[in-house]
């Protein structure tokens, strides 16, 4: 069975590296070899005709824990869900759910409840009748169900809705159906398929906080799926990068985000600029980088990084630079010499787009921290962009 | 708001006023009259070279006579309820037939789907009265019917110009009446509901009548006023196929005209063929218009 990639572990060196991004969370049962996953994907594969939708996927999710299955579309991230769910089979592996195979029970026989990407309310029902479907079929009693129906419309502050169609709800309001139904079974998971994805921007963000709420509340074990990254760093506490069916990189979102494995991923979380350059002397704990647009190469922290002569890639978060109208010290190491090529300006943040000599671009995120500004950087200017020996990741894949 | 709406209505208003609300005048006026020995045999006529007068005699002489013949006639009050019995059990039996049809045709692919709706469509190609003809042919004592019960070694069945045969024609010629707009109720409906519901704990057969049916409800009513509607008032099956035992107002209407050249009385009896069947359409769009409303 082969073992997902786990993020690497970064080494805490006397004080200069203890932590990873930057929260601080003390739930991580991942950690604790004692703990007992919830759901276990066992090299589950799944095939469309010859293509491998998802490709010998192991994963092991823990009670309590709010899940991000993320990548683009296509990348398998639904077919994984749906196949917890119950409505994909199986071609190889095992799926197993508090210690028990999941293998030939049908859809309407596993404990777990999902929300549909497009809320697949029941348009003959109204709310409340949607809200108790699942209850009905469990055979509970009618008083019981419209006991917990109560509770749950006042969980998501439906109250006044409870005798509308669906058609009558705005999208906000059916998305909170949707989860209300899904979770009136208290299901020992609640799988969301891209439960935002058709809310404005500013719903999204409230509705993120509102389903981390909610999580914390019901202590229910939440899988969610998601192309949007922003979403799954949020609201998760791991994250598992998927890319043509497998499972590239598993940690929590600072982890993926400041130490990701592949180009893949560093591409796909946020904006990063990345340096294809060559390995020239490894002085521990930093590695020596050669490149040519750098007067004096790169010097960075030497975590994973190969003998001399090997090809990385260096990769550096925008944010991470420095950006200066003044030439800096002669000896100073990462230091790039070009010119502005584009700005961007969202407000909160500035993003200058550099010319290296050669042609090569680099982007540079600067907080604007500041309202008056005294010497401000415009077009065509000569500038200089640096960063810090560990703002850098070195990557080999 | 109502004036491009009002002007976009001139057409389909034109076309029912010259289709419709004429030819029914013209009914409702032969219904009045009285049958007279004459070309054409019935008075009274306009009388236009008296001018105001004329009309006014015209319409002095209209009266109720043919409907009050109509209510004390035994035999056209049974062969309405024969009618309407007929078009229940067809519209009933056509739902049965024609509901697994549809289903079965809307969970295909695509590519097949188009293939069998192209074969429930197929038999309009042939002349209506050439595929009620050959069910004389499969339904008659040496038919085809009783040539294969006889490979089986089943005795034989005298169907032919029996309620039965009347029943089975009927079936067979509105069935495509039935299967169109149960496929397009069902074609439509989201399959993602069905894995909702079954995600909600309920098994396939149990979300068939929590789900599918419910949804396609709008399709069974469609398909049902399709076929009840025109089976009430079917002529060439009964007149074919069925015997003198069965009675249905279509052919009593063709007899009254052109056997007994009663024109008032038949114009009379299609007259209230209509207010009866007009009467089930305007009570199920007053129902949903209520449940329109309940549901804002």
């Amino acid at each position: 069975m082969s073992r997902p990639p786990v993020s690497r572990p970064v080494r805490s060196e006397a004080g200069r590296r203890p932590n990873i991004g930057a929260v601080r969370s003390s739930f991580a049962p991942w950690n604790d070899p004692d703990a007992t996953p919830l759901v276990r994907f066992e090299s589950v594969t799944k095939r469309f005709g010859d293509h491998a939708a998802v490709d010998d996927v192991s994963l092991d999710i823990y009670p309590g824990e709010f899940f991000a299955l993320l990548g683009p579309s296509g990348c398998g991230k639904t077919t994984l869900m749906r196949m917890l769910a119950g409505f994909e089979t199986l071609d190889a592996g095992r799926i197993t759910l508090a210690g028990e195979d999941l293998a030939g029970a049908p859809p309407h026989k596993r404990p777990v409840n999902m929300m549909f990407q497009s809320y697949a309310l029941f348009p003959h029902l109204n709310v409340e009748q949607n809200i108790a479907f699942g209850l009905k079929q469990e055979g509970m009693g009618k008083k019981d169900i419209a006991a917990r129906v109560a509770e749950m419309l006042a969980l998501v502050k439906l109250d006044a809705f409870a005798k509308r169609k669906p058609d009558q709800l705005s999208g906000g309001q059916k998305q909170r159906v949707a989860l209300a139904r899904a979770i009136a079974r208290k299901p020992r998971m609640l799988l969301l398929d891209e439960p935002l994805g058709a809310l404005d921007k500013k719903l999204r963000e409230e509705t993120q906080f509102e389903l981390m709420d909610l999580q914390a509340e019901l202590g229910v074990t939440f899988l969610i799926v998601t192309h949007d990254q922003e979403e799954a760093m949020v609201m998760a506490d791991r994250i598992a990068v998927m890319r043509e069916g497998k499972i590239v990189q598993i940690g929590r979102p600072e982890e993926v985000y400041e130490a990701p494995n592949s180009r893949y991923v560093a591409e796909f979380l946020g904006d990063v600029n990345l340096f294809e350059t060559t390995v020239e002397a490894i002085e521990h704990p930093m590695a020596h980088l050669d490149l040519a647009e750098a007067q004096a190469g790169f010097y960075v922290l030497d975590d994973d990084c190969p003998g001399p002569g090997s090809t990385v890639w260096l990769a550096v978060r925008p944010e991470k630079m420095r950006i200066s109208l003044d030439p800096p010290a002669a000896d100073a190491r990462n230091v790039l010499a070009g010119e502005i090529w584009d700005i961007g300006y969202t407000g909160d943040w500035t993003n200058y787009i550099v010319e290296l000599p050669g042609g090569k671009l680099v982007r540079v995120a600067r907080a604007n921290s500041r309202r008056f500004v005294d010497r401000p950087i415009g077009w065509d200017d000569k500038v200089w962009v640096s960063f810090d020996p560990d703002a850098g990741v070195v990557l080999t894949a | 708001m109502s004036r491009p709406r009002s002007r976009a209505a001139i057409l389909p208003g034109l076309w029912l006023a010259i289709l419709f609300a004429f030819p029914f005048l013209l009914v409702l006026r032969l219904s009045l009259s009285d049958t007279a020995l004459a070309i054409p045999p019935y008075a009274p006529q306009i009388d236009w070279s008296r001018g105001l007068d004329g009309l006014k005699a015209f319409f002095a002489a209209l009266d109720f006579e043919m409907y009050r013949r109509l209510g004390s006639d035994r035999l056209y009050f049974d062969a309405f309820i024969s009618s309407l019995q007929f078009a229940a059990m067809g519209t009933v039996l056509a739902l049965l037939v024609g509901y697994p049809m549809a289903y079965g045709m809307a969970r295909c692919r695509p590519g097949t789907r188009n293939i069998l709706l192209m074969l429930v469509i197929l038999p309009f190609w042939t002349s209506f009265l050439i595929r009620v003809y050959a069910w004389v042919g499969i339904l008659k004592p040496q038919g085809l019917l009783n040539a294969f019960l006889g490979l089986l070694h089943i005795p034989p069945v005298d169907l032919l110009y029996t309620p039965a045969a009347v029943q089975i024609g009927l079936v067979y010629s509105y069935l495509p009446f039935m299967v169109l707009p149960l496929y397009a109720a069902l074609e439509r409906l989201d399959q993602t509901l069905l894995e909702a519901a079954a995600d909600l704990g309920s098994p396939p057969w149990k979300s068939f009548w929590q789900v599918t049916w419910p949804l396609s409800i709008p399709g069974v009513i469609a398909g049902c006023l399709l076929c009840f509607i025109p089976m009430v008032g079917e002529f060439v099956i009964p007149d074919l196929l069925g015997g003198p035992g069965s009675l249905m107002i279509g052919r009593s209407i063709w007899m009254e005209f052109f056997a007994n050249r009663n024109w008032p009385f038949a114009s009379a009896v299609a007259i209230v063929l209509l207010v009866t069947l007009i009467a089930p359409i305007l009570l199920y769009q007053r129902q949903q218009a209520k449940a329109l409303e309940a549901g804002r």
